[in-house]
């Protein structure tokens, strides 16, 4: 029998953080204003979970790389064309609302439901990978739900470092309180590992990569189900971004000397 | 006002950590019919730190519970929510809580809501959160229960309580699992450049450090020893943009500087009283990573740099090479 991980990451998209985001309440709930025009990018934390989970695989022979997205099915197709050339993987597209206002609950069922569904995945091999939060809903609790509905107790959040043990079990690093790891040593998959930032740069683009992985992506994208707004039981009043700009004095013609001076009195004051 | 339980957790030391006492004595105070439960190793000795106002009193011990895992942390909370029978469940956001809870959620059929900045308990329980790393504020309220609700310092009013609990405590037992075992912690960095959040200074050091300067060469050595020795001057904490980090994979690098350093967008977002950004023209750390910080100034060479200006209280147009080799004169 083989001992290589079949990795689930799940990963969807975001605003690209340079985007001013301005809130909007329509009859159904929040969203951003223009959100269907605004470029989006992978989740950062989803990001650094892929190059993990590839790293991984090519370390562990026989092991496999899937990657989960939901969210709307252009804004998927056009975020692939950037995602699919960094790292090797077979895509899970699900058509629904990748919003920070949708309920994690109803993201974490369509995303538990689709990866039951996904053919050849051994489950007790599975290493379900994603972000330990998103820069969208930032709750950080996803991920830990689509486990709990897999029926995988053995979670760690906010993992910087995964050191696999030759018997099929493997180390994990977790950021904890006070800038310290929690290391613990698990029994082997299926387990959840959340992903803080890691420890991998991101890769560069592989246009090889890319066109292998393109020849699945548009078939899943097809065949993606859509699982609508996602909002649950929630019921927002109101979201409203606050003020945040301050007067900035802006000092052009000091010397060395006076901003030295200046700070210095600044920080013992 | 629906039945609350307050879920507190116990640090690897057995102690109960500030944010939880700061949140028993507040949340106690809102709702004094709440029972408070307690997880983790030693957590029946542990109980007496709970306000003597309470009225009832779980716990959830055992070796099990000794290092924070989720498989048994998540069956210790399970059976004291269940308990409980309570419909809403406040716990303080802390890495054991938001490693356990959502599990417990699903399993208890309940939903979850973290980083919970404000919240109104009442006939309807009512809360508030950030949103897009935050840069938006929502309120709103749930329909399902149980309701997970993990707590940021500050999200109840502060109050007052004298611990001291001397009144019955139960236990609750649970069954715990052992494919995970908690091997201890270690330090993510070490030295002089460590995070601290106590520290009343951030020092932001962006990418300029490692670009060519006027006279057309880098000078990575002198900015290490420039920032180690403000460090030492200071006892500030270090944070770091991403693009500074992320050069690691690049060439020319601060070589104390991990993404633990990182602030802004995909690292923390500190609450120092004072903030300084050094050579972050540019980059995004003013936004973001620096939401909570109370006074904010920032040194670079663009009179105009678009994050700096109303993001930072003084801008010093300057070369931070020099400002700091003379600024740490001065401190030292």
């Amino acid at each position: 029998m083989s001992n290589g991980y079949h990795i689930v990451v799940c990963g969807s998209l975001v605003p690209d953080p340079l985007q001013t985001l301005e809130p909007v309440m329509a009859p159904d709930g929040p969203g951003l204003k223009n959100e269907a025009m605004l470029p989006s990018v992978l989740d950062p934390w989803a990001a650094h979970a892929l190059y993990e989970a590839a790293h991984l695989a090519k370390r562990v022979p026989d092991s496999k790389v899937w990657l989960a997205s939901l969210g709307p099915k252009p804004k998927l197709q056009q975020l692939m064309m950037a995602v699919a050339q960094k790292a090797p993987f077979e895509f899970v597209a699900i058509d629904g609302s990748a919003s920070g206002f949708a309920d994690s609950f109803e993201t974490a069922q369509a995303l538990a439901k689709a990866i039951q569904s996904i053919p050849g995945l051994d489950r007790d091999r599975m290493l379900l990978f994603g972000g330990c939060s998103s820069a969208s809903r930032d709750a950080g609790t996803t991920l830990s739900m689509v486990g709990a509905l897999l029926g995988v107790e053995d979670q760690f959040l906010a993992v910087d470092e995964i050191e696999p043990d030759a018997d099929g079990g493997f180390r994990v690093k977790e950021r904890v309180e006070g800038a310290q790891y929690l290391v613990s040593r698990c029994a082997g998959a299926p387990a959840v590992l959340a992903w803080a930032t890691g420890n991998l740069p991101e890769p560069p683009n592989n246009p090889q990569i890319g066109m292998a992985n393109m020849r699945g992506i548009l078939p899943a994208l097809a065949k993606a189900p859509s699982v609508g707004a996602l909002r649950g039981g929630l019921r927002f009043e109101s979201v409203e971004t606050p003020s945040q700009r301050r007067e900035t004095r802006v000092v052009k013609d000091a010397g060395v000397e006076e901003i030295a001076r200046e700070l210095a009195e600044w920080i013992r004051g | 006002m629906a039945k609350t339980l307050i879920l507190i957790p116990l640090e690897a030391d057995g102690t109960v950590g500030k944010a939880a006492r700061d949140l028993l004595a507040s949340a106690l105070a809102a709702d004094p019919g709440a029972d408070v439960g307690v997880f983790g190793k030693g957590a029946k000795q542990a109980a007496d730190v709970v306000p003597a106002s309470a009225s009832r009193v779980l716990v959830a011990g055992g070796d099990g519970l000794a290092s924070p895992t989720a498989a048994n942390d998540a069956r210790a909370c399970e059976a004291l929510v269940r308990a409980s029978g309570s419909q809403l469940v406040l716990a303080p956001q802390h890495s054991r809580t938001a490693r356990c809870l959502p599990l417990v959620a699903v399993r208890t059929g309940g939903r979850i809501d973290t980083r919970v900045a404000g919240i109104s308990l009442g006939a309807e329980t009512k809360v508030r959160r950030w949103y897009y790393r935050q840069r938006m504020q929502a309120a709103f309220t749930r329909e399902e229960r149980p309701w997970f609700l993990l707590l940021e310092s500050g999200a109840l009013p502060a109050a007052e309580a004298s611990a001291g609990f001397s009144g019955a405590v139960e236990e609750v037992s649970w069954e715990p699992c052992s494919r995970t075992q908690a091997l201890g912690t270690e330090a993510a960095i070490a030295g002089e450049q460590t995070i601290r959040p106590d520290a009343d200074l951030l020092l932001v050091a962006g990418a300029g450090w490692t670009k060519k300067q006027s006279d057309g060469q880098t000078h990575v050595p002198e900015a290490e020893e420039l920032i180690r020795a403000f460090l030492r001057a200071t006892g500030a904490s270090l944070g770091s943009s991403k693009s500074l980090v992320d050069q690691k994979g690049e060439g020319a690098v601060i070589s104390f500087l991990t993404h633990m350093n990182q602030v802004g967008q995909t690292g923390s977002s500190p609450r120092h009283p004072k903030g300084l950004a050094t050579c972050c023209h540019g980059e995004e750390p003013h936004v973001v990573g620096w939401r909570f910080i109370g006074e904010r100034r920032a040194i670079n060479l663009d009179p105009n740099c678009g994050w700096a200006q109303g993001k930072a209280d003084v801008l010093y147009v300057a070369d931070a090479f020099a400002v700091l080799r003379r600024l740490n004169e001065l401190l030292g």
